[in-house]
């Protein structure tokens, strides 16, 4: 099944039809699986299962819905293959993406638990508002990697989206868990690797500063939502009082009893504009996260880099050894010298024996360092082009995430006018 | 105690309500050719309006002149939907302003201009123009409270005399009690009996307040507030006052939550503002990494310290015009309180000495005193000044409230209009910058 997905991906590369339905702004950068498939993440469900340890226990599904594009194209009303997966499943298939394409800087998944909460808001992981903001985040997910002109390709990432049976096993064959430990060298790497390209130390440098900023943008905003919900909330309170005090007046009576009504509704209305508020924290996530994604990439740099460096003096050392076994000159002091020094000279087959040894090693090290410097260069020149198209991505993201967030302002603006001149036509009255 | 105490205010109470009535009535009387030729266009409202009751106006057969004017004044405000003020012969115009410090050896104060023009002919001028203290404000109220006990002495600010609680000289509090201390002149100005009282005239023409009657006066009041705390139990306290008082009551009690509600409010709005300008340089500090973002991101960061200027001011507004109106109404109610209570002293004092004159005559056949008569008098004109002055307040509060909510609505239009205004801005800045870059992409 995977390989007709291949085929198909294959046989209609150049399509360039008009997208349908999706209105997601990466849709318009034209790339590849998108092109072929509509996808969507159209519900959630919540389920009872049984976990590893046969414990009892909740979790969500996401209704997975694809649609080949030409279908939806020629107007053939074709029902969508739809299939279900676990968040967990999700955090799968972006490790297997993470580990398989080390040099691109790929897409975040939606936060695992609400972070950056404000009072009001619920940090419950069943909540159904977080969940439909999860869904929403996981649709977008899919999205950014459907359209990335590199992953878009994969074929697990196709077996993802269409089969929902055995999936998980072809993850697991790929075996691509062993090469993923070998990323938790990187850590020590950074500090011991000594030429890195200049682009890459900036770039991590960038990414740390684009994860403490959102992350500063995101905490001081639930702040700000939160004294502003304190700010509406306490109006309701007019309302109430109002209400009351018109019941002892006469002909002010009427005008302050609907005045309070208003001031009920601007009390309400703080509700739905930090809903929508949390959109656009949920789009500061995403670029807080993918900071870290960021990260990942000069980190897999430096590993490589390390990892040549580490070779290289390998191959050195060997080499000089060599010459040592050679010409019988101990360069520097080493405790073989001093051994050899006390004990005298081994025999010429042990030497000639050693020497060979020595010569072998000294070819694969060289073999390394070739392959080692092919991997290196490769990372950079794939990792840089990825990167700067990050780079562009974010700011046209960002920037429309800026415009969305001023209309959105305008529109608290605008409601905060219409409810405070109905309150005002009311007092009129009085 | 309990004698002194009635006699005052029965001398007190009679004597300038008759002086005053006459000049009252020719201003509220266009037919007759009244001594006060000033009375012009003002006047021609009060014809109009009084031409539809003009048989009260003719014909106080029954009752003494006081009710007739009372009944006049209540007929004017059934017809005139508006509050009395525009219906009310407007001839004495007061404004306090432009506060001054003044520094002496042995204490600092703070004066205020009180500023007059009048078309009376009480006064020798048609303007004056004096400096007063606080305390020349006091005494005034004092003077009127003690001549005019059956009326409603609108309140005058706090008094703050403890040092150190408050900055009794800070701009702030200067400008606010300045403010305060307007309205009461003007409630006084515009009220139909205490504007004639001849303390206020010398309030506000008198090159030098002599005071020292003043100081008497305190101890005398100090005496009558002790003799109202007493209590006296009333035979029937007629209903309306006595829904007068529940009515206080419960708007004390509103007023007091809404004054906490404003206050809430303004805090809740002082922490938002610090947060809010700590949100707006977050923005400020991420420009400085970006490049393409880097003028999106100020522009971000420029439109939200707008938006904290709107609403620092919006909070400024509503500490200074909002809560001190609040506070003076709270004042206001217990000046009306105390008049209440008055009133109830008075009723008394008329029932206990009709009950002892009863019970004389009984055992001696003796006609009714005088005295108790008097009392009665007494009784009947403090609840008629009571009654109108009741209207009066209520239709001043319902002016106020009316005018404090409306500026509490508009103020926070003006704020969210500034923040839309900033907004607005900001996305053609954001556009703009992308058209541009677009432009850029095809050249």
């Amino acid at each position: 099944m995977a390989e007709d997905g291949e085929e198909e991906l294959v046989a209609t590369d150049d399509d360039s039809e008009k997208q349908g339905r999706l209105n997601h702004a990466i849709v318009d950068q034209g790339c590849t699986l998108l092109r072929r498939m509509e996808i969507c993440v159209a519900e959630a469900e919540k389920r009872n299962g049984k976990n590893a340890v046969n414990m009892q226990e909740m979790f969500t599904v996401y209704l997975i819905e694809t649609r080949p594009m030409d279908a939806v194209a020629e107007g053939r009303n074709l029902s969508p293959d739809s299939l279900w997966r676990r968040y967990s499943e999700f955090e799968l298939l972006r490790s297997y993406l993470v580990v398989t394409y080390p040099y691109i800087v790929v897409p975040p998944l939606p936060e695992k638990r609400a972070e950056f909460v404000w009072h009001k808001l619920s940090a419950d992981n069943m909540d159904p508002d977080f969940v439909e903001r999860r869904r929403v985040g996981l649709e977008n997910f899919l999205l950014r990697v459907a359209c990335h002109p590199v992953l878009s390709n994969d074929k697990i990432l196709y077996h993802f989206l269409t089969e929902e049976r055995g999936w998980k096993e072809v993850v697991y064959e790929t075996g691509f868990q062993a090469k993923a430990e070998s990323r938790l060298k990187a850590l020590s790497a950074t500090f011991r690797v000594r030429n890195t390209d200049k682009r890459f130390v900036d770039m991590k440098h960038y990414s740390d500063e684009l994860q403490s900023h959102t992350s500063q943008l995101l905490r001081a905003r639930a702040r700000v939502a939160d004294r502003l919900y304190g700010v509406y909330k306490v109006h309701g309170n007019y309302g109430r009082v109002f209400s009351e005090w018109s019941a002892i007046e006469r002909e002010m009576g009427d005008g302050l009893q609907s005045a309070g009504h208003h001031m009920d509704a601007f009390a309400a209305s703080i509700d739905d504009i930090l809903e929508e508020e949390e959109h656009y924290a949920d789009q500061l996530k995403e670029y807080l996260f993918y900071a870290e994604a960021l990260r990942a990439v000069c980190r897999k740099h430096e590993l490589t880099q390390f990892e040549l460096e580490m070779a290289s003096q390998d191959l050195i050392s060997k080499k000089q050894q060599r010459e040592e076994l050679a010409t019988g000159i101990v360069r520097t002091f080493s405790f073989k010298g001093m051994t050899n020094k006390l004990f005298g000279q081994e025999a010429p087959e042990q030497r000639e024996a050693r020497l060979k040894l020595l010569e072998e090693m000294i070819a694969e090290g060289e073999e390394t360092v070739k392959e080692k410097t092919v991997e290196c260069e490769e990372h950079v020149e794939r990792a840089w082009v990825d990167m700067q198209r990050f780079e562009e991505q974010k700011d046209k993201d960002l920037r429309e995430a800026l415009i969305n967030y001023a209309v959105m302002q305008i529109s608290m603006c605008k409601k905060g006018i219409q409810v405070w001149g109905n309150a005002k036509d009311c007092f009129l009255k009085m | 105690m309990s004698v002194g105490a009635p006699r005052g205010l029965a001398s007190s109470g009679q004597k300038p309500i008759s002086e005053i009535l006459h000049p009252l009535c020719a201003a509220e009387e266009p037919l007759s050719p009244g001594p006060d030729v000033t009375v012009n266009v003002d006047g021609d409202k009060e014809a109009v309006l009084t031409n539809g009751t003009p048989v009260e106006t003719s014909s106080p057969a029954s009752a003494s002149s006081l009710f007739n004017r009372l009944q006049l004044d209540d007929d004017l405000e059934v017809d005139g939907r508006d509050p009395y003020i525009s219906t009310e012969t407007q001839d004495l115009f007061v404004t306090v302003d432009d506060p001054k410090k003044h520094v002496s050896t042995m204490e600092t104060y703070i004066t205020y201009r009180v500023s007059t023009k009048t078309t009376r002919i009480e006064f020798d001028l048609p303007e004056y123009c004096v400096r007063r203290r606080y305390q020349d404000f006091d005494w005034l109220r004092i003077k009127l409270e003690d001549s005019q006990p059956t009326h409603l002495i609108p309140p005058l600010p706090e008094k703050f005399v403890m040092k150190g609680v408050v900055d009794r000289f800070s701009e702030e509090f200067v400008e606010t009690r300045m403010k305060a201390l307007d309205k009461f002149l003007k409630r006084v100005a515009d009220h139909p009996v205490l504007s004639f009282n001849p303390h206020l005239n010398t309030f506000l023409s008198a090159k030098d307040l002599n005071k020292r009657q003043g100081l008497a006066l305190l101890t005398k009041v100090g005496e009558s507030v002790k003799h109202v705390a007493g209590g006296y139990k009333l035979r029937a306290r007629p209903a309306e006052f006595c829904a007068m008082g529940e009515y206080l009551d419960t708007f004390t009690q509103k007023l007091g939550t809404i004054d906490r509600i404003a206050q809430r409010i303004l805090k809740e709005q002082s922490e938002y503002l610090t947060e809010q300008r700590e949100y707006g340089s977050v923005y400020s500090s991420w420009a400085g990494s970006e490049e393409e973002l880097h003028r999106p991101l100020e522009g971000v960061a420029t439109t939200v310290s707008e938006c904290c200027c709107a609403m620092d001011d919006l909070s400024e507004n509503m500490s200074q015009d909002f809560l001190p109106v609040l506070r003076e109404y709270v004042l206001y109610v217990e000046s009306m309180k105390t008049v209440l209570r008055k009133r109830d002293q008075s009723q008394a004092e008329y029932e206990g000495r009709l009950e002892a004159a009863i019970l004389r005559r009984q055992e001696d056949k003796m006609p009714m005193p005088v005295e108790v008569e008097k009392c009665q008098d007494k009784v009947e004109c403090f609840n008629a000044d009571l009654k109108a002055d009741w209207e009066r307040w209520q239709s001043n509060k319902r002016q106020d409230f009316k005018q404090l909510l409306t500026g509490m609505a508009d103020k926070n239009i003006n704020y969210y209009e500034k923040c839309q205004a900033a907004w607005e801005s900001l996305i053609t800045l954001l556009q703009d910058k992308q058209t541009e870059d677009k432009r850029s992409e095809t050249n």
